[in-house]
């Protein structure tokens, strides 16, 4: 057996992230947020979780780094129970992005990125070195390190939040809508750049998104849910092409929708050019 | 120089030391107070309501009342301490005023604190856990940092308030710039009242501005900025101490109540003890009741009282025997109850009468008080604070039925002009 056939064995048998009939209510059991799901996502793997507004996606990703504790299940990363270790030392080794970015105003742009390494331990010397390696990565200027979050855009602020993410060399990457909040432009022009940075380090992404044509360009593999349930789980090909769910279909059908109608569009004006 | 003024700054620095330790002990304590509950608070909803709606309450207590509620308080756990531990502690002076003013010192500094961290954005919280800070962690370097700002606008409001209020810790004994303003008042001394506010409002003014350096410094974390106010704070603090803790003990003390004649008395009574070669100071404006239990209480070692205050108010006693009987009885009772020696008297009569116009009484045909006791009903009656709640004024009420239309109290100097 190669070296390579062994890793790929063994990524079978354990998988980066594991959840196990992990359930969770948040009224005492009357109703679930997530119910009864289970999932294998192995290293590398660059997930999409779509569904409407209360389905339970941003709490399925939020027990994989204990933002939110699941009530009956068992989740593991890397083979490992995450209760095992204590909450925060789980979420130093696991990046997370959200919509609202959340940098720390009262800290330069260099001091938010360094802040994992920093809690962490790492030398200084260390630590401005990944400082400045991850500026470039997420493709801004150096002399941002020195300014303030409310100094920058949007977009920029996200790209902080990535490389914050990114600092301590996670191996999984958690994405609560990252984009959302971005104008149409920046926003595919940063998943496309977080895309490659995926393919570049290997990452293991799960990404919450309620934009199918992004799940659709992004992610290798595309999980649906409703009413805290794994509707469908494939690739995107897979999942565009048919399914027997009519609600999957209705959602999938979406970026066809949108496609046939941009191709229209500009055959019309072909055509009356 | 007018010679008021001078007088006035003569007395400066020991009444704005004394004034400067008491707002910054009270401040400070207050801060030491304050900041705890309000971390405990952080995540407690009911204990948060509590100190809220407690400090809320103090802060609606009229300040001087406060400040003399802690005095029969600290006298009762003063005794109780002396006859558990075998030694009390002075219930006078700086230890109310010092309660009273922490208590009063807590709100604004509890209200925005736990402002500025229940309204941390939610955002900021959640990445703070998502990249792995503990509890501590967290609280440490995001939210006291991003608190700083608003908790210290708190403190510097409070800081303002406690200058202020400060300068009405004079009656319960504690010097302070309101000494320039009690005993100005009384003899109507208005540079000297002038003086203190003046004084009291330029303390509070420099406070405020270097907490305000503090709270620039920690809004755009410049740690030169926050550094340097607080040290001028510090500084300041230790110069205006400096005349506090270099002057030496008085050897006496001479109390003195809160209207004119009492304060000549003090002074002569100190003034004598001086030009025998001892020191004293004179502790003036004290409330009548507060003088007595200084003086039983050892924390005055002398003061000039009324014999009738005496018989009636300390000794709980009627009737009206000759003044030898009277004064032989209250130096028995003296000296047998409260371990007080009466020294002897001065000399001069000082009892409350009854006056009005001539014209007026001509008018009215008033020649004596049951005269009187039948045009009452359409006539306004005046005296100062203290005559209405006093025995011989409830004696003589009750006895001719004298019921006035009105009644009015005025403090001693200005009602007998």
């Amino acid at each position: 057996m190669t070296g390579e056939a062994r890793a790929e064995a063994r990524s079978l048998a354990e998988p980066m992230i594991a959840l196990e009939r992990v359930s969770r209510s948040f009224d005492g059991g009357k109703t679930f947020a997530v119910r009864e799901v289970t999932l294998r996502i192995p290293g590398g793997a660059f997930v999409a979780i779509v569904g409407g507004s209360g389905s339970g996606k941003t709490t399925l990703l939020k027990m994989i780094n204990r933002l939110i504790d699941v009530d009956q299940g068992a989740v593991s990363v890397a083979g490992r129970a995450v209760e095992s270790v204590p909450a925060h030392e789980l979420r130093r080794r696991t990046g997370y992005v959200f919509q609202e970015v959340g940098l720390f105003p009262h800290l330069s742009i260099g001091e938010n990125i360094a802040v994992t390494p920093r809690l962490l331990g790492w030398p200084a010397a260390q630590i401005s070195a990944r400082v400045a390696e991850l500026i470039e990565l997420v493709g801004l200027p150096h002399s941002y390190l020195e300014r303030r979050p409310a100094e920058l855009s949007g977009g920029q602020r996200q790209r902080v939040g990535v490389a914050r993410a990114l600092a301590a060399r996670p191996a999984i990457m958690l994405m609560d809508e990252p984009f959302g909040a971005l104008d149409p432009v920046t926003r595919d022009a940063l998943g496309t750049e977080y895309r490659r940075l995926h393919q570049n380090m290997n990452l293991c992404t799960v990404m919450v998104t309620h934009d199918v044509m992004e799940a659709v360009l992004l992610a290798d593999r595309i999980i649906v849910m409703r009413q805290g349930a794994v509707v469908a789980d494939d690739t995107p090909h897979a999942l565009l092409c048919d399914h027997p769910d009519a609600g999957v279909r209705a959602l999938m059908d979406m970026p066809w929708r949108q496609a046939e109608r941009v191709r229209a569009l500009v055959e019309s004006r072909a055509n009356n050019g | 120089m007018d010679d008021r003024v001078a007088a006035a700054a003569r007395l400066l620095p020991d009444y704005l030391g004394q004034h400067v330790a008491l707002s910054a002990a009270a401040l400070g304590l207050g801060l030491v107070i304050s900041v705890p509950l309000v971390l405990a608070a952080r995540r407690n909803a009911r204990l948060r309501w509590a100190a809220l709606a407690l400090s809320s309450v103090i802060q609606t207590v009229p300040s001087l009342a406060l400040l003399a509620l802690f005095y029969p308080l600290l006298l009762a756990l003063s005794a109780a301490a002396e006859r558990t531990f075998g030694h009390g502690f002075s219930a006078l002076g700086f230890l109310p005023s010092l309660l009273a003013l922490t208590l009063y010192s807590m709100l604004p500094i509890v209200r925005n604190g736990t402002a500025a961290l229940m309204n941390l954005d939610p955002a900021v919280i959640e990445a703070a856990r998502g990249v792995g800070m503990t509890d501590r962690q967290r609280l440490v370097r995001v939210e006291l940092p991003l608190a700083a700002p608003v908790l210290m606008a708190g403190v510097r409001t409070s800081a303002v308030w406690v200058i202020g209020t400060a300068t009405l810790a004079t009656p319960v004994g504690q010097t302070s710039l309101g000494n320039y303003i009690f005993s100005g008042l009384q003899v109507e001394n208005w540079i000297s009242v002038l003086f203190g506010c003046g004084a009291a409002v330029g303390l509070a003014l420099v406070t405020d501005q270097l907490l305000g350096l503090v709270e620039t410094g920690l809004a755009k974390r410049s740690h030169a900025a926050a550094w340097l106010g607080a040290g001028l704070l510090l500084a300041g603090v230790a110069v205006a101490l400096v005349p506090v803790a270099t002057a030496g003990k008085a050897t006496y003390v001479v109390g003195a109540k809160s209207f004119s004649e009492q304060y000549i008395l003090g002074e002569l009574m100190a003034d004598k003890v001086r030009k025998q070669g001892s020191s004293a100071t004179l502790r003036a404006g004290l409330g009548s009741a507060v003088a007595f239990r200084a003086l039983a209480s050892n924390e005055i070692d002398a003061y000039v009282d009324y014999s009738g205050t005496i018989w009636a108010n300390v000794m709980g006693r009627t009737g009206t025997p000759s003044r030898q009987v009277l004064l032989d009885e209250m130096d028995q009772w003296l000296r047998r109850e409260r371990g007080v020696v009466l020294l002897g008297a001065l000399g001069f009569e000082n009892a409350y009468a009854l006056v009005m116009r001539r014209a007026h009484a001509q008018a009215l045909g008033i020649r004596s008080i049951a005269d009187l006791a039948r045009q009452a009903p359409r006539l306004r009656i005046g005296g100062d604070f203290e005559f209405f709640a006093r025995p011989e004024w409830r004696a003589i009420r009750d006895r001719y039925d004298l019921q006035f239309r009105d009644r009015r109290q005025f403090c001693w100097k200005t009602w007998s002009r």
